[in-house]
């Protein structure tokens, strides 16, 4: 590739539109940090059992709780994004769907494959 | 002797300039390979429980496939978070000592967290 003209070639981050699959690609490790809290309250939940039925009573009180269902929700979410766009870098790691056409139609495919989890997982709770 | 810059011994190690070759990246990867089943298993065994109060909850780990699998979700789960929380750190933290002191503390909390959610399993499936 012949480059000629002496514009700027680094993407300046004010002006510079990102694109679908480099906004994902933030995502990911965005989901990826918040699961980390996620992780954290499952293991608090489950000591909250092991305290007994008091302890439990509390959490349970507070998962039920408006806030605690909007918690849940976002960990449901972000669990869901994780695991589509990580089987989406599990493929790249092998080796498929590398090329630019192929990861604009897979970024597709994780939002809509996270949007029907997350909706049919809660279908089913609720 | 070789053509390059890095000894024949070090070549034959392929452990690279970071001493342990691509353990960190196998394990991230292999953790992310188990943690597909895991995963649906644990959001839809949760979701479809019949009540989330004290008894369904014990009712639901006193069964010896939900408590085994719990185990496996809580180590696996914090292995991988353990290792992707490092590169983050290591991404961002440029001092060396607050990188250095932050991944061990990552690590040694995700041990703990990890020993805490088995222990607590298996209190509540044996009944203890």
């Amino acid at each position: 590739m012949t480059w000629n003209d002496k514009r700027p070639m680094s993407p300046h981050l004010q002006v510079y539109k990102l694109p679908l699959t480099a906004k994902l690609s933030i995502l990911h490790r965005g989901t990826g940090a918040a699961l980390s809290a996620g992780a954290l309250l499952m293991v608090w939940v489950l000591a909250a059992a092991a305290g007994g039925e008091e302890s439990y009573a509390a959490m349970h009180g507070f998962l039920a709780s408006w806030f605690g269902q909007l918690v849940l929700f976002g960990f449901t979410f972000s669990l869901y994004y994780h695991f589509c766009n990580g089987i989406r870098h599990l493929l790249w790691d092998i080796g498929k769907g590398l090329d630019l056409e192929s990861t604009e139609k897979s970024a597709k495919v994780v939002i809509g494959a996270t949007a029907a989890l997350t909706i049919l997982t809660w279908l089913v709770a609720l | 002797m070789s053509d390059n810059l890095r000894t024949p011994l070090a070549r034959v190690k392929g452990l690279g300039s970071a001493k342990d070759g691509v353990e960190h990246f196998w394990v991230q990867r292999l953790t992310a390979l188990a943690l597909i089943p895991l995963t649906l298993w644990f959001c839809f065994s949760v979701a479809s429980l019949p009540s989330a109060d004290y008894a369904g909850v014990v009712a639901w780990l006193s069964s010896p496939f939900n408590a085994v699998m719990m185990v496996i979700t809580v180590i696996i789960s914090l292995h991988h978070t353990q290792l992707g929380l490092q590169v983050i750190i290591e991404d961002y933290v440029s001092c060396h000592a607050t990188r250095t002191t932050s991944v061990v503390a990552i690590k040694f909390a995700a041990f703990l967290c990890a020993v805490l959610g088995v222990f607590s399993i298996l209190k509540v499936a044996l009944g203890a």
